[in-house]
């Protein structure tokens, strides 16, 4: 367990800056505590401190996770954001995509979204914008990218992809071992 | 027997008188220079002999100064030459006044005098340069030129590739490392020491160290990380500085953004336009109708 370093944290921050953008402020400025990111195992965590000073008494070998694991940096020291993450991103997303029920299980199972499946998409959407896919009743799904623009979706046909999948609430189950 | 004696000796001194001798004196010694064959005879003139006949006088001198001139020419060594007896004249004593003046000293030019100034050299260049890339030398210009530069004239861009990058600069070959130099640093030394240290087939594991010697600066980048308990406002601070030079790259106008608002509004200028024209024609009502039914619902579905 260590800080990210500069580099690192710039990786993290170019890639959680997509889907939230300037609101990583408030994730590192929170009036009830004072919260880090913490790099174990290659994956980055979202701990209090006061946690992450009691993980710091287990050995290594023995932590498998503290507090929220955001994602973890690939071989080729690149970002891959874990559905785990999802409930803290979700409340400052800034691109939002809504699925309708019928095409929920699809993108829950790992799929892209489609123009037949897209219920609701924010305006202004430009492309490959990190988005938060929503359920019809506001129920985070997971994330994706924004394949066309807001102005694109009207005009394209039903099979056309929308959103590209990053990760959705399915790999809880699917990857469960992969994601801590 | 007489006769005869008297007849030789009368013609001897006949021809005495007709040939003047050969030795000459003189009361002051002339003075020969023999490399300009020129003789200076100091003697007074004898005024009452060329009062006398003036002619005969000078000719008489003239002869006699002549006579000493050529008994010290054949006094100098001599030798043949086709023929004809050959006297080395010694170098010149007298020192005689040119004809012409000493030619003058060519003014220097303008860039020889700007180059004398800043001390410009004219170097001569060699026709064969060498080779970084095959190590050889090869020629300076043309057909099989060193360091050739004419050979990769065209590099493609690629896909993901910033158009503005130099793309030259990018493919360069790498250096060879260390090279020897005239005078080199203490940097320099230390590197190549660092280097030479490590240069054994074990990667200087064994390499035995001298008893005083200081560990070497270039032996490399170690890692170092924050500590894990140290301030946590202060690396937010600082992460926050990330964030804010992270954010700063993005650019403030989006260009498909501002390409897609400009789009919107030439549309909805257009239909106006069309509006109006269709409020002046016959057969407006139905197709009014029908964008109603259309766009504005479209709208709706997706604008929220």
């Amino acid at each position: 367990m260590r800080p990210l370093t500069e580099e690192e944290t710039k990786i993290f921050f170019e890639k959680l800056s997509k889907y939230i953008g300037e609101n990583i402020k408030l994730l590192l400025d929170r009036p009830d505590g004072t919260y880090c990111f913490r790099l174990h195992k290659d994956r980055v965590f979202y701990v209090r401190e006061e946690i992450m000073k009691l993980a710091g008494n287990i050995a290594r070998k023995n932590l498998i996770s503290m507090g929220t694991c955001f994602g973890k940096f690939t071989g080729s020291q690149k970002f891959k954001l874990h559905i785990t993450a999802l409930d803290f991103i979700a409340p400052y997303a800034k691109y939002k995509v809504w699925v309708k029920p019928s095409a929920e299980q699809q993108f829950v199972y790992g799929h892209n979204v489609m123009k037949s499946g897209l219920g609701r998409i924010t305006e202004n959407t430009p492309q490959y914008q990190g988005v938060i896919v929503y359920s019809m009743n506001d129920l985070p799904l997971g994330f994706g990218v924004a394949a066309k623009t807001t102005q694109e979706c009207r005009r394209a046909d039903p099979m056309a992809i929308v959103s590209f999948h990053q990760s959705d609430i399915g790999e809880y189950i699917r990857s469960e071992e992969k994601l801590v | 027997m007489a006769d005869l004696v008297e007849k030789v000796l009368r013609e001897a001194a006949e021809k005495e008188s007709k040939f003047k001798t050969i030795e000459v004196e003189k009361e002051i010694d002339v003075i020969i220079d023999e490399g300009n064959l020129l003789v200076c005879d100091t003697n007074p003139i004898d005024f009452k002999l060329q009062k006398k006949n003036r002619e005969d006088y000078l000719k008489d001198l003239s002869r006699d100064n002549t006579q000493l001139l050529i008994n010290r020419i054949w006094q100098l060594p001599t030798h043949r030459e086709d023929e004809v007896v050959v006297a080395e004249l010694p170098d010149v004593k007298t020192l005689i006044p040119r004809e012409k003046p000493i030619p003058k000293k060519r003014k220097a030019t303008k860039w020889e005098e700007y180059a004398r100034m800043k001390g410009i050299n004219k170097k001569k260049k060699g026709r064969m340069v060498f080779d970084e890339q095959s190590k050889e030398y090869k020629p300076r210009w043309g057909y099989k030129r060193a360091n050739d530069d004419t050979k990769d004239w065209l590099i493609e861009v690629p896909q993901n590739a910033d158009p503005f990058e130099d793309q030259a600069q990018k493919t360069k070959v790498p250096g060879v490392g260390l090279t020897p130099t005239i005078a080199p640093s203490k940097d320099h030394l230390g590197k190549a020491l660092a280097i030479a240290k490590k240069s054994t087939a074990s990667i200087g594991k064994f390499t035995e160290t001298l008893p005083k010697e200081k560990p070497s600066k270039f032996t490399g980048k170690k890692r170092k990380f924050e500590p894990n308990y140290g301030d946590v406002k202060k690396e937010n601070t600082k992460q926050l500085d990330i964030l804010n030079s992270v954010l700063n790259k993005t650019p403030i106008l989006d260009v498909t953004q501002a390409v897609n608002a400009h789009e919107k509004d030439e549309n909805r200028s257009s239909s106006k336009r069309q509006k109006t024209d269709k409020k002046g024609g016959k057969g407006g009502k139905g197709s009014k109708g029908s964008k109603n039914n259309s766009q504005p619902k479209r709208g709706k579905r997706n604008k929220r």
